[in-house]
C-alpha cells in the first residue's frame, strides 16, 4: 500500500476544490444568468474536457504548462521549478479537466432559483452581496455539494491526464490511480488490490457523505 | 406626492405618460400581454425602460434624459409578484426580516413579528413558504412588502392563485392595511370588478398604452373611446349619426332619434360610436308607458334573456335594427314584474345622460 500516493491523490483532490468550487460558482452564476450570445460557446467550452480522450487534454495542458509556454516561462522564472511534472502543474490540470464536473451543476443550480425568488431580493433591499450569500447561495447549496462530490470523486479517479501532464514522480505526481497502474504493471496484484480498495472506500464514503449532507439539508430547510 | 410615470419601452411595448395619485389605489386593468407587468417592473426599477423620467414627487427614480436609474434596493417600494417569489428556504418571519437590513439585527425579528401581525398571520412565524396555504403565502409576502414602509405598493395579480372565499377577506385586508398605512398602490388586475371593489383610480391599459384613466366610478361609466369600452367588455356598443339643432344634439340610431347630453362636443353630421351601460338601459313598465320627450323611447323586441343570480340580462331587438343587439340588466323581480319573455315587445328609454358618445372606430 502506498501512501504516500494515496496522500498525494487527497492532496490533489483537496487543492482542486478549494480553487475550483469557488471560480466554478462564479461562472456557474454567471452562465445561469447572462444573456450574452457567448454563452452557447461559453458553455461548449466548459464541457469540453468531458468529450475530449484524456491523452488529448493532456496533451495539450503539457504544452501549455512546459518550459517553452509563456506559462511555464513565467511560473518557472518566479519559482525556480518547471511546472510540468510538478504537483503545481498536476494541481492546474486538475482544475481545468473538472471545469465540468464543478460548473454545470452550479449554472444548474443557480439558474433554478425562480426569477421572481431572484428579484424579490432586491425589492427587499438587500444589496447584492447581502442576496447572494443569504438568498442564492443557500438554494444553490445542493448543487455546490454535488459540485464539489464529483470534483472530488473525479480527481481521485483521474488516470489519463495525470500521466500526461505529471509523469509518475513518486510523493510529486504519483497519485494513488496512477501508483495502482504502476502496482499491476510489476505483477504486484496484493498492493493494487489494497489500493483499489482503499480507493474505492474513499470514494464511497465521500459520495455517502454527500447524500447524508444533502439529505440533512432538506430536513434543516424546516427551520 | 405623486408618482408620475412617462416611458417608453421597445420590448415589451410601452408608451406612457400618467400621474398616480399619491396615497390611492390605483388599478391598472388590461388583457394579457398589455404591458401590466411590464409598468410595474419599470417603476420597481426591473426592467430599464428604453426612455423616460419616474419620479416620486421630486425624488426621481429614473430619468434617461440625465442617465440615471436609482436601483431597486433604494427604491421606497414594496412589490407582491404574482406567486410571491418567498424564499422558499427561509421562515415566514425570516422572509420579512430579509426587509428589514436596515434596521439593528436585534430589532429585526421584532420588527418582523409585528409585519406579520399585521398581515393577521402571527403565529406563523417558523413556517416555510410551502407549509402555508395560498392566502398565508400572500399575506406574507404582503408583509415582507409592507415591513420597509414603502411609499408605493406594487401588487401583481397578488389575488389570482387564490380560492374565492380567501380572495374576499384579502380583498378586505387590503383595504384595511391601505387605511392603516396610506402608500400610494398599484395593483395590476385583469378582473374589472376586483378594480371597482378595490380601486379609486382605474387605468386602461392596451399594447402598452394607456386608454383611459381617472376616478373608478367615472372610467367604468364613462368611457371616451371605443377602445376603452371594449376592455370595459360594454356589449351596448352602437354608431348613430349626430345632428345639432337649435343648441341641440341629437342622435340618429336607425329610424330613432335619440337626445344627447347638452354637453356632447361631437361634430354635427359626423358618424360616431357610442354605449350605454346595460344598466342604464331603463325598461318601462308595461302599464305605464313613456312620458316626456327627453326620455328617449325606443320599442325593441326581446331576443333572449339569461338570467345570473338576482339579475337578468335581456338581449333586445330595437325596432328596425334587426342586425343590432341592445342589452339590457334589470333585477329579477323587475323582469318577473314585467313579464319579459323571449319574443315580447318592450319600450326602453335611452335616457340622455346616459348615452356616451365615444371617439375612435
Amino acid at each position: 500500500m502506498d501512501w504516500t500516493a494515496l496522500r498525494l491523490s487527497l492532496a490533489l483532490a483537496a487543492w482542486t476544490l478549494a480553487i475550483l468550487v469557488p471560480l466554478g460558482i462564479v461562472a456557474g452564476r454567471w452562465l445561469a444568468n447572462t444573456r450574452s450570445r457567448s454563452r452557447p460557446w461559453l458553455e461548449a467550452l466548459t464541457a469540453l474536457p468531458l468529450v475530449l480522450p484524456p491523452t488529448v487534454v493532456g496533451f495539450y495542458l503539457l504544452v501549455a504548462l512546459g518550459a517553452q509556454s509563456p506559462l511555464g516561462d513565467a511560473f518557472a522564472r518566479v519559482f525556480g521549478a518547471p511546472l510540468a511534472f510538478s504537483f503545481a502543474g498536476l494541481v492546474v490540470a486538475s482544475v481545468i479537466v473538472n471545469i465540468p464536473f464543478a460548473v454545470q451543476p452550479l449554472q444548474r443550480a443557480f439558474a433554478a432559483i425562480p426569477h421572481e425568488v431572484r428579484e424579490a431580493a432586491q425589492c427587499c433591499g438587500l444589496s447584492r452581496w447581502q442576496a447572494f450569500l443569504r438568498i442564492e447561495l443557500p438554494l444553490a447549496w445542493p448543487g455546490v455539494l454535488s459540485a464539489a462530490v464529483l470534483t472530488f470523486a473525479h480527481t481521485l479517479g483521474e488516470f489519463g491526464v495525470v500521466l500526461m501532464v505529471g509523469g509518475s514522480i513518486p510523493g510529486e505526481t504519483k497519485t494513488i490511480a496512477i501508483a495502482i497502474y504502476d502496482r499491476v504493471q510489476a505483477f504486484d496484484t496484493t498492493a493494487a488490490g489494497t489500493m483499489a480498495l482503499a480507493l474505492l472506500v474513499v470514494s464511497f464514503v465521500t459520495v455517502a457523505l454527500s447524500f447524508v449532507l444533502s439529505d440533512r439539508w432538506l430536513r434543516s430547510e424546516r427551520r | 406626492m405623486n408618482l408620475s410615470v412617462r416611458i417608453v419601452h421597445g420590448a415589451p411595448p410601452l408608451d406612457l405618460d400618467v400621474e398616480l395619485p399619491a396615497g390611492e389605489i390605483v388599478a391598472v386593468v388590461g388583457p394579457s400581454g398589455s404591458g401590466k407587468t411590464s409598468l410595474l417592473r419599470a417603476i420597481a426599477g426591473l426592467i430599464r425602460p428604453r426612455s423616460g423620467r419616474i419620479a416620486l414627487g421630486t425624488d426621481a427614480w429614473l430619468d434617461t434624459a440625465r442617465g440615471m436609474s436609482k436601483p431597486t434596493r433604494e427604491r421606497p417600494i414594496g412589490y407582491v409578484s404574482q406567486h410571491y417569489g418567498l424564499f422558499p428556504h427561509l421562515s415566514a418571519l425570516a422572509n420579512v426580516a430579509c426587509s428589514l437590513t436596515h434596521l439593528p439585527a436585534g430589532e429585526r425579528a421584532e420588527r418582523a413579528r409585528a409585519c406579520l401581525a399585521l398581515a393577521h398571520v402571527a403565529g406563523l412565524d417558523d413556517r416555510l413558504p410551502r407549509e402555508l396555504s395560498g392566502g398565508q403565502q400572500q399575506r406574507v409576502a404582503m408583509a415582507r412588502a409592507l415591513a420597509r414602509e414603502p411609499r408605493v405598493l406594487l401588487l401583481d395579480e397578488p389575488f389570482s392563485s387564490v380560492d374565492r372565499s380567501t380572495r374576499k377577506r384579502l380583498y378586505l385586508e387590503l383595504k384595511r392595511l391601505h387605511a392603516e398605512l396610506a402608500p400610494t398602490v398599484l395593483l395590476v388586475t385583469h378582473d374589472l370588478d376586483e378594480a371597482a371593489l378595490l380601486a379609486t383610480h382605474l387605468c386602461l391599459l392596451q399594447r402598452g398604452r394607456i386608454v383611459q384613466h381617472g376616478a373608478t366610478g367615472d372610467v367604468l361609466t364613462r368611457p371616451t373611446t371605443v377602445a376603452a369600452a371594449r376592455l370595459l367588455d360594454l356589449p351596448n356598443l352602437f354608431h348613430g349619426t349626430v345632428e345639432r339643432e337649435d343648441g341641440v344634439s341629437r342622435m340618429h340610431w336607425g329610424p330613432h332619434t335619440l337626445e344627447l347630453p347638452d354637453a356632447t362636443a361631437v361634430d354635427a353630421g359626423a358618424r360616431t360610436a357610442w354605449t350605454i351601460l346595460p344598466t342604464k338601459v331603463l325598461l318601462h313598465r308595461v302599464d305605464r308607458p313613456s312620458r316626456g320627450e327627453r326620455e328617449n323611447p325606443v320599442r325593441a323586441t326581446v331576443a333572449d334573456l339569461v338570467t345570473l343570480g338576482d339579475d337578468v340580462i335581456a338581449r333586445l331587438v330595437p325596432e328596425g335594427l334587426p342586425d343590432a343587439r341592445l342589452h339590457l340588466k334589470v333585477s329579477l323581480h323587475v323582469a318577473q314584474r314585467n313579464g319579459l319573455a323571449s319574443g315580447r315587445e318592450v319600450t326602453v328609454s335611452l335616457l340622455a345622460e346616459a348615452i356616451v358618445p365615444l371617439a375612435g372606430e
